[in-house]
């Protein structure tokens, strides 16, 4: 197609403007962390001085190992067991169409649009009762459940596109349903699993209204609720809250870059879906 | 088991045998086949079913049975039927907060979204290549990361000494330079440009990569007629693009309806109730107030005004689409 050249100009200067304002704040920060501890630097000052101690220090101060280490578990926590349990569902309800089919997906969708502050009361009530309130699994448990709307419509959205003759094919050799549901059709979807475990694991890295509520101590908390709780600590401390929030954005800015491809098509897939 | 499934099964199986005897064994043999499989398909779901039920589904009954209750969280709960709902309509702090949510509406979706359009629609044809790739990946970060992480950045930009009053000053506009999220009037304008930063990026994506499948010979034979970029943008781009601009909305609205993180994090619902929205009021009357039969309350409410305003979406854009 030809483009006017003053077209061509005009697009790719708005595409730069974009970008710009885009990453500017990220340099904001950036050049804020390496002002000393305690100062309030303009937005853009470069500083004298750089002090790369800073983030030295508010990585000590934050336990990020620590808090490291608790945003992997809770991940590593979720989204396997989501994974497998809405894959079984979906498989149940989109390509085994067992009686109660049309029912089931109704009431998993309608718990779509759900906002999590609409149930947090009775979950941190319910958790206080179970006796799993301010563990980790207080995230865990009602996370893995707060999934199951998106989760099962996303996979059977898959399995009910899948031709019947593979299901039947595999009957007449004599396959239960259970070999034919992980023999046969949990590798045909891989894709879609790879999509939802990335979208499931980012939704959870990031989640602060559960870490919040129900689980008091940052080391036991995700890391958007750790963050949370940094911000709290180093409120006054601008240098340094700065410092310990870059720390905290490095490991999904690192693991955005490299998956870049596979994260943007799964979150532009998951929304087009859900 | 509903009626029809079992019919249609024992419908074909009739049909293709002969004798009416052979037919009946046959059909107890395939009914308990059929039932045997119905049970192996409903063990399937179950894990799902359960933890739904459990942290899902129970929560949300016992959110709408706290609502009818005055109750402190420890002590014993006094029944009020409607009082609480009617408490909220009355208080403006709390019919406040769904004002102010749908102010985010503005802010968090049409902004966006009609933004995301045009420069979607600008920079669709120039942005290919490795410029479009990098442009993709950079304007896709903010929805990476934490939103939590998102106000604390626009917490210090927007603060006296940050980057947007600096910027303000460079272009001789100091007169009207603030602290952004402290002001009563500027604040929930200012959590509506974080939110724009969090969302552009992603309406322009998704938007971009639906127009990439409309096909350019449309505007082709738009451009031989004469039409303009507008005209173009009107007549061909909008219309074709329904369904992800219904998908962006969706997607936007209920950020700015059950709005939380950012809002907690750079202003917590202030200056006063400045920018308190649902989320932040729910948590505030249950988990310092108290008040939790007043929070499951506006929990209700804001539950039914989500769907209410979702669904005209998901109709009108599904509608159009076919």
């Amino acid at each position: 197609m030809r483009v006017a050249r003053s077209e061509l100009w005009a697009g790719r200067a708005l595409l730069l403007v974009l970008m710009t304002l885009t990453i500017l704040p990220f340099i904001s920060i950036f050049m804020t962390a390496l002002h000393p501890s305690g100062t309030v630097p303009g937005g853009l000052d470069w500083p004298v001085h750089p002090q790369w101690g800073n983030f030295v220090t508010a990585f000590n101060d934050a336990h990020m190992p620590a808090m490291l280490a608790s945003s992997t578990f809770i991940v590593l926590a979720v989204v396997p067991v989501s994974l497998l349990i809405s894959t079984m569902a979906g498989f149940a309800i989109g390509l085994l169409r067992i009686p109660g089919a049309r029912a089931l997906l109704f009431l998993f969708v309608f718990g779509l649009t759900l906002p999590f502050s609409g149930i947090i009361i009775p979950i941190y009530f319910l958790e206080r009762a179970m006796g799993i309130y301010n563990t980790r699994l207080a995230i865990v448990l009602p996370l893995i459940a707060l999934y199951m709307p998106f989760a099962v419509f996303w996979m059977r959205a898959h399995f009910v596109n899948m031709p019947t003759e593979i299901s039947e094919a595999a009957r007449v050799d004599g396959a239960t349903t259970w070999d034919l549901f992980w023999q046969i059709h949990v590798p045909l979807a891989g894709p879609p699993i790879a999509s939802l475990g990335i979208l499931m694991s980012i939704w959870t890295w990031n989640q602060f209204l559960l870490a919040l509520v129900l689980v008091e101590d940052p080391t036991q908390r995700t890391m958007a609720g750790a963050l949370g709780a940094f911000q709290g600590h180093y409120a006054t401390d601008i240098p340094l809250l700065c410092a310990g929030t870059i720390l905290i954005l490095v490991p999904t800015l690192v693991i955005f870059v490299l998956f870049q491809r596979q994260i943007i098509l799964a979150l532009l897939q998951g929304s087009v879906k859900g | 088991m509903p009626v029809p499934f079992k019919s249609k099964v024992t419908f074909t199986m009739t049909s293709d045998t002969r004798t009416a005897a052979h037919a009946s064994s046959r059909r107890i043999f395939l009914h308990r086949r059929v039932r045997r499989e119905a049970i192996i398909g409903w063990l399937f779901v179950m894990p799902a079913l359960v933890m739904y039920a459990v942290f899902v589904l129970q929560p949300l009954v016992l959110t709408i049975t706290y609502s009818f209750y005055k109750w402190n969280g420890v002590g014993p709960a006094t029944w009020v039927g409607l009082n609480n709902y009617i408490t909220i309509l009355q208080v403006p702090n709390l019919i406040g907060t769904i004002y102010n949510a749908f102010w985010l509406v503005v802010w968090f979706s049409f902004i966006p979204v009609s933004l995301g359009l045009v420069v979607a629609s600008v920079i669709h044809r120039v942005a290919t290549g490795q410029l479009g790739a990098i442009a993709r990946t950079v304007l896709f970060t903010p929805q990476v990361i934490p939103l939590v992480a998102a106000g604390i950045i626009w917490g210090w930009l927007l603060a006296l000494p940050g980057l947007i009053n600096q910027i303000l000053k460079i272009v001789g506009l100091e007169a009207i330079t603030r602290a952004w999220l402290g002001d009563f009037h500027w604040a929930l304008p200012a959590v509506g440009v974080i939110g724009i930063w969090v969302l552009l990026g992603f309406c322009t994506v998704l938007l971009l990569t639906g127009m990439g499948k409309i096909d350019p010979s449309l505007y082709e034979s738009a451009r031989i007629d004469g039409a303009g970029w507008f005209r173009e943008f009107v007549t061909i781009t909008v219309p074709l693009l329904k369904n992800e601009i219904g998908v962006c909305l969706t997607v936007t609205v209920i950020a700015a309806l059950a709005a939380f993180d950012i809002v907690w994090v750079s202003t917590a619902g202030g200056p006063g109730n400045a920018t308190a929205v649902p989320g932040i009021q729910i948590y505030i009357l249950a988990f310092t107030q108290r008040a939790v039969g007043l929070a499951s309350a506006l929990a209700v409410m804001l539950m039914v005004l989500v769907v209410v305003v979702i669904l005209p979406i998901q109709w009108l854009s599904r509608e159009s689409a076919q």
